[in-house]
């Protein structure tokens, strides 16, 4: 590859994350996330901590960086999920909607090239979303109760320093999960010209498994499903680190993303375009 | 050389069989030579966008092959398609984007231009269709016709060799369609290939060299204009209450393919004089009650070939 050729595909990307960060409702849609840590900051401060508390929401009062542990937490099963369904799911079936698809093709942008730019750009997406979270929460959390050292599930405490990467490993697990559900999103995109659909399909999808995943009877098939590791990241918390225990999480998310990225291609690749 | 390399576009046996069932073009064998402005005809549901999406690449034939610029589709995308401009079925671009904008990110993802001048060539296009006031406003808020004319921009973002326009008017105002009309004879002039979809006779009366016909899915006729002119001779109709009688004339003057109706009798004029038969009919006896001599508008051409009427207006 040439280097003009590479910045030719670079300059892709660029328009399409500028694409997704540059929309209206994209920005409502990181308030909402971004409001959750300081929802539980204030609420911690207001009414503090109770003796019902996780470990995680225990910790607030001592130290700042729970509250972005703490909003994670909250929003892992739906707020986080909703984000990254609404930008996967958009990715084909928006453009197909809006008829902008047929022109991008005939540019030309080979489809298999277009699919890349799409997962790259859900992918990033995925990571400013969880950042987002995570910072909007230390940042917070930081300024109301301070942080001094990091209590762990083990019992023993961390610096500040090593506290803060800590959480940018939970972070990073959690991009991956997140990308995991957007492959299945860009997947179902390939499926439809209503990027509303897709929304609430790869939605459906999330809350599934983890309505079977809360169903003991059938543990036989808990560990194929996507948000089966997801609460996993707790285990970074732990003295010493150790990042064994993510490996099946992390195995599991990029079967997801393998197994549903050749689907979408096939789709993809072999589909009459008619919108 | 093969007869390919002096088309533009050419397709064989051309089919596409949609899963339905329905067969929305059957079997056709288009031969658009370089540098022709070709009206692509035929009412509304012809199979002109279907033929259209399959020659982009955009619909995969169910059989038949096609080739643009010389190069075999959709095996040759990559190098030939840049070299194409293209209206598909109506404009569409981003709502929320400026005009300017969503010219710019077509731009981004065209791998074979030079980002750096991606600017001035967008800013060129804009004022190429007379949006260079409106470029910074929000495609949503853009009329029928502006939209029309940002689609039209986007296939002049760079130079091309063709220009596969499906319907490049609609919407546009009389004034916007002259502009339009110039803008293809100006492309052509420069050397480019246009492929012109329409259901405008007026259209490919006013810009084309040839002209492709579909009706149900067949390519029905495909002419230079000036040949499917001549198709239809004029024809000398004589009003009179003898008709066999002018029949017997008109025969006797050389001319063809005469008949004779209650009423009324005709033939082709051919290189008869009119007035010369005028005279001989009076000479035989004829009572001539009305002598016209009727040529096929090219409205009646296509009737005749596709059974429909088409729109004249505009």
């Amino acid at each position: 590859m040439s280097r003009a050729e590479g910045a030719g595909r670079g300059r892709l990307l660029r328009s399409e994350l500028r694409l997704i960060f540059g929309r209206r409702r994209n920005w409502v849609g990181a308030l909402v996330l971004a409001s959750v840590p300081v929802l539980i900051a204030i609420a911690v401060k207001v009414a503090g901590s109770s003796s019902g508390d996780s470990f995680i929401f225990g910790q607030i009062t001592d130290n700042g960086l729970f509250v972005a542990l703490a909003a994670l937490t909250v929003e892992l099963p739906f707020f986080l999920p909703i984000a990254v369904a609404a930008i996967s799911a958009d990715a084909i079936a928006g453009e197909a909607n809006l008829g902008t698809l047929r022109y991008l093709l005939v540019t030309p942008v080979d489809r298999t090239r277009l699919l890349v730019v799409k997962m790259t750009a859900i992918a990033v997406f995925a990571a400013v979303a969880t950042l987002l979270v995570a910072a909007v929460g230390a940042t917070i959390g930081l300024a109301i109760f301070g942080g001094g050292d990091v209590l762990t599930v083990s019992g023993t405490t961390l610096g500040f320093a090593e506290g803060l990467l800590r959480l940018v490993l939970v972070c990073a697990y959690l991009t991956l999960n997140l990308v995991a559900l957007g492959a299945v999103g860009l997947f179902v995109s390939t499926l439809t010209e209503q990027p509303i659909a897709a929304t609430i399909a790869t939605l459906v999808l999330t809350l599934a498994s983890q309505i079977l995943d809360a169903l003991s009877q059938l543990s036989v098939i808990h560990p194929y499903l996507l948000t089966h590791y997801w609460m996993d990241f707790g285990e970074l918390l732990r003295d010493p680190l150790s990042l064994a225990p993510l490996g099946p999480g992390a195995l599991c998310a990029v079967a997801y993303v393998a197994v549903f990225g050749a689907a979408a291609w096939a789709r993809f690749t072999s589909a009459d375009v008619s919108a | 050389m093969g007869p390919t390399s002096t088309l533009a576009v050419s397709s064989s046996g051309l089919t596409k069989r949609f899963a339905s069932g329905q067969v929305a073009v059957a079997g056709i064998d288009l031969a658009v030579p370089t540098g022709a402005v070709y009206g692509f005809l035929g009412p509304n549901g012809s199979g002109k966008t279907t033929t259209i999406r399959m020659l982009l690449g955009l619909l995969h034939p169910t059989a038949g092959e096609h080739t643009l610029l010389g190069e075999p589709m959709p095996r040759g995308s990559a190098t030939v398609l840049p070299r194409v401009g293209a209206l598909v079925e109506g404009p569409a671009f981003h709502p929320y984007l400026s005009g300017r904008d969503n010219l710019l990110r077509l731009d981004a993802a065209d791998l074979t231009v030079d980002g750096r001048t991606a600017r001035a060539r967008v800013g060129e296009a804009m004022d190429r269709v007379g949006l260079g006031h409106a470029a910074a406003k929000r495609y949503r808020h853009y009329s029928l016709g502006m939209r029309q004319r940002l689609g039209l921009a986007a296939a002049l973002l760079r130079p091309r060799e063709l220009f596969v326009l499906d319907e490049p008017t609609n919407g546009l105002d009389p004034q916007g369609t002259r502009e339009v009309r110039s803008l293809l004879l100006e492309v052509a002039a420069a050397g480019a290939t246009v492929v012109l979809s329409t259901h405008l006779l007026s259209e490919v009366d006013q810009v084309c060299s040839h002209v492709g016909v579909m009706h149900r899915g067949k390519l029905v006729a495909q002419e230079t204009l000036a040949a499917l002119r001549t198709r239809h001779a004029p024809r000398v109709v004589v009003t009179t209450t003898d008709p066999a009688g002018a029949l017997a004339v008109l025969t006797a003057a050389g001319l063809a393919d005469g008949r004779a109706a209650a009423g009324r009798a005709g033939a082709l004029l051919g290189d008869a004089a009119p007035e010369e038969l005028v005279a001989a009919l009076v000479g035989a006896g004829v009572p001539v009650s009305g002598f016209a001599v009727e040529a096929a508008t090219l409205e009646e051409t296509f009737v005749e070939l596709t059974g429909e009427g088409f729109d004249v207006a505009g």
